[in-house]
């Protein structure tokens, strides 16, 4: 059979290397290449990871979550003792580092500001002192830093049995400091409710006022209004519950201090240690912010006869807080990736509960997957705040 | 042409997976190839494992490396150390970091079933007790309830510890620090009203770590049972066998009374048919391990055999007794397999 020639001047039909020479053809090849490739080694590590773990008898999965976990936690927010299962122990661990950043982010951006407006100001002694304390809690690594807040803290103070008593019923000794709280009661979750309430109406007294100013010109004291609406919620709820007085008072008993509420040393080393290092970070960032508003703005105010003060609150601060914000979610996730380092000072972090979970049950790969995704979706959380909190502060076009 | 240098390179990884997985034997081999043994210590427990004046390791358990060493090398100093934490030690173990762990690391289920590990022998046998300021006045564990305790996370003494308040029906609050060295030290600055962990370890802290060891007592509860050995992963027998008759021949050895000092004499003199097969005389027990049949004769010269060890680290340092740990002929617990 001889095949049919192709008569001159016909399209010869498309061979392989004219497809490979295509660049649309190329251009979807080489992303297929490419996924390919990266699915490849995912899946070379897996198996072969599940296959060596197998090979030496070391259990996987995360069956383990539901056995009970056997070793105690000191301070817990939640219900825990060594009977609860590993999964409520890794609960304890992860609430505790979400206590410790939270207060962080919050504490390191007021000392920060006050750092970083500190570092401006036209008084000599101050703008040096500012400067001494950036440079040098920025400069030693936190680790130590912690290391020497956790040596100081204990011997700094004496052995419970000699408490001292700056205030009636507050204690500091080597093992922190005890400070008297009410006994619960019913009245204080109906406190709870009318902050809450008295957020919501505080935050449509705003709207309401600032739709007045558009419209007339006419100025309300919001601030005053609105701490007036939060005290006098919150007071009549107090006193609708029944005003309750009773307090559980601190007091040594066998070998501790018993009652109160504790802040026990190593949380206090790390909440210390994260913050003052994370706040020389936070007034750099403040200053620089401050520093990138043109000082025509300044003048601008003057010229129409606002206030200094106003003027920071309403002209200057807004416009450095765009520039701010970026670098300040920066640190407020370091803050808190930071907070592993707890482990080293004895605070029952996440990691330091997936450490000892990891050992106890030798599951490592798994422990580590866990609190992996965990500060992984702790960062993701802030960033996604702080991109809703960059948008609503950005320029808006008009 | 792409698309051969494509599925070459496809092919060329595809070898490489199967290549890379786990082998028997692999352990033993990649310690030959390296010329010493990695082994997995104590970061400082003074007459178990801590460096010296000098820098060198010294203590009963590094002496079990050493003599792994000495077996399986012929030179009891063909060591390196790696200093962990308690939870550090199992991940060492395991990713291959190390290949042996001489840590006074207790024998349990969990860790030989569902760690994939192999306890090769039983060097110490110990349990847990107390340690607490004479100044408190406590002279029995039972009179804790309430109390703060520090103890190291990722041990067997941790889970003791919240077994035996449990049972008791009393409370404590635990600090939990992983280094031994930020433990005791927070224990001795008074964060915590006691210090738990093996009778040999409270025995250490108190002698070497104490300003004043008097000022502090050792309570007289003994709350588990702590047989301590050396571990190896699974996965490579002819490895472990190794490390169970590199420990088995220092007790073997005290049985019959060699000793570093008259290892050589025996070897020439002696007519005793059991130490001529531990000490190659009669060649078979090396061949059978796959080593060389001066192997236990290397140990003991080297090492010394377990009374010896004992001797100088435990006794002389800490101050204790045999104990549990005197051969099972003088009432203890230490009874070496046969070796033949």
């Amino acid at each position: 059979m001889s095949k049919p020639q192709n008569a001159p001047g016909d399209v010869r039909s498309k061979g392989l290397v004219d497809y490979l020479n295509d660049e649309n053809v190329r251009a979807v090849l080489y992303q297929i290449i490419a996924i390919g490739l990266i699915v490849f080694a995912g899946w070379y590590l897996v198996s072969n990871t599940l296959y060596n773990l197998e090979q030496q008898n070391i259990s996987t999965g995360y069956g383990f979550l539901d056995l009970e976990a056997g070793f105690g936690i000191s301070e817990s927010m939640i219900q825990y003792s060594p009977q609860s299962d590993y999964a409520s122990a890794l609960v304890v661990g992860l609430l505790n580092t979400v206590k410790v950043s939270l207060l962080g982010i919050v504490l390191c951006t007021i000392i920060g500001i006050i750092f970083g407006v500190a570092r401006l100001s036209s008084n000599w002694i101050v703008r040096k002192l500012a400067t001494v304390y950036v440079e040098t809690f920025r400069n030693i690594p936190v680790l130590l830093q912690l290391f020497f807040w956790y040596a100081l803290i204990p011997s700094a103070f004496p052995h419970p049995r000699d408490a001292l008593e700056p205030l009636p019923g507050v204690l500091l000794t080597s093992r922190g400091m005890y400070m008297p709280v009410p006994v619960s009661d019913n009245a204080y979750t109906l406190m709870g409710i009318a902050a809450v309430i008295a957020c919501v109406v505080i935050y449509f007294v705003k709207k309401w006022a600032k739709k007045r100013q558009d419209a007339t010109g006419q100025p309300f004291p919001i601030v005053l209004a609105g701490l007036g609406i939060f005290v006098g919620l919150v007071l009549a709820a107090y006193l609708a519950g029944g005003a309750p007085t009773e307090m559980s008072i601190p007091a040594l008993k066998g070998f501790n201090i018993q009652g109160g509420y504790n802040i026990s040393p190593e949380f206090l080393a790390v909440l210390i240690g994260l913050t003052v290092y994370t706040s020389t970070y936070v007034a750099e960032v403040v200053r620089s912010g401050i520093q990138a508003v043109p000082n025509g703005q300044w003048e601008a105010a003057d010229s129409l006869g606002i206030k200094r003060s106003v003027a920071l609150r309403k002209v200057i601060l807004p416009q450095s807080m765009r520039v701010a914000i970026p670098p300040l979610t920066n640190q407020y996730l370091n803050l808190t990736k930071n907070s592993s380092l707890a482990v080293a000072v004895g605070y029952p972090d996440l990691v330091s509960v997936s450490n000892t979970t990891m050992n106890q049950t030798g599951q490592a790969i798994e422990a580590i997957s866990i609190f992996m995704s965990i500060y992984l979706g702790l960062s993701l959380l802030t960033s996604l705040f702080m991109n809703w909190f960059n948008k609503k502060m950005a320029l808006v076009e008009r | 042409m792409k698309i051969q240098t494509i599925l070459a390179a496809g092919a060329m990884t595809v070898a490489a997976v199967a290549a890379q997985n786990a082998q028997a034997g692999a352990v033993l081999d990649g310690i030959k190839a390296k010329g010493f043994v990695q082994c997995g210590v104590n970061v400082g427990l003074p007459g178990f494992s801590a460096a010296n004046a000098e820098g060198k390791w010294e203590g009963i358990d590094v002496d079990v490396c050493r003599a792994v060493a000495a077996a399986l090398l012929g030179d009891s100093n063909a060591v390196q150390y790696t200093p962990l934490t308690a939870p550090q030690r199992f991940t060492a173990l395991q990713s291959g970091e190390i290949d042996i762990l001489s840590r006074n690391t207790t024998a349990t289920t969990t860790r030989d079933a569902k760690l994939g590990l192999t306890f090769v022998g039983i060097n110490y046998y110990d349990g847990q007790g107390f340690l607490i300021p004479k100044a408190l006045g406590v002279s029995s564990a039972t009179e804790l309830d309430g109390a703060t305790v520090c103890v190291e996370p990722g041990t067997t003494t941790e889970l003791n510890l919240a077994d035996y308040f449990r049972a008791k029906g009393m409370s404590f609050e635990p600090v939990v620090i992983e280094n031994i060295n930020e433990a005791t030290t927070a224990f001795f600055s008074g964060r915590c009203d006691v210090y738990t962990t093996d009778a040999s370890g409270l025995a250490s802290v108190r002698t070497t770590m104490a300003e004043n060891p008097d000022d502090y007592v050792i309570l007289p509860e003994i709350i588990s049972k702590e047989p301590l050995g050396p571990v190896v992963a699974q996965g490579d027998e002819q490895w472990s066998d190794v490390a169970r008759w590199a420990f088995t021949a220092m007790v073997e050895a005290e049985e019959y009374g060699v000793t570093m000092e008259n290892v050589d004499d025996m070897k020439a003199n002696s007519t005793n048919p059991g130490i001529q097969r531990l000490l190659g005389v009669t060649p078979g027990m090396g061949e059978a391990l796959g080593l060389d049949e001066a192997w236990a004769y290397n140990i003991i010269k080297q090492v010394g055999n377990y009374g010896e060890s004992y001797e100088k680290n435990v006794t002389a340092k800490l101050g204790l007794e045999r104990g549990l740990n005197a051969l099972w002929t003088d009432g203890g617990l230490q009874y070496a397999w046969p070796i033949r």
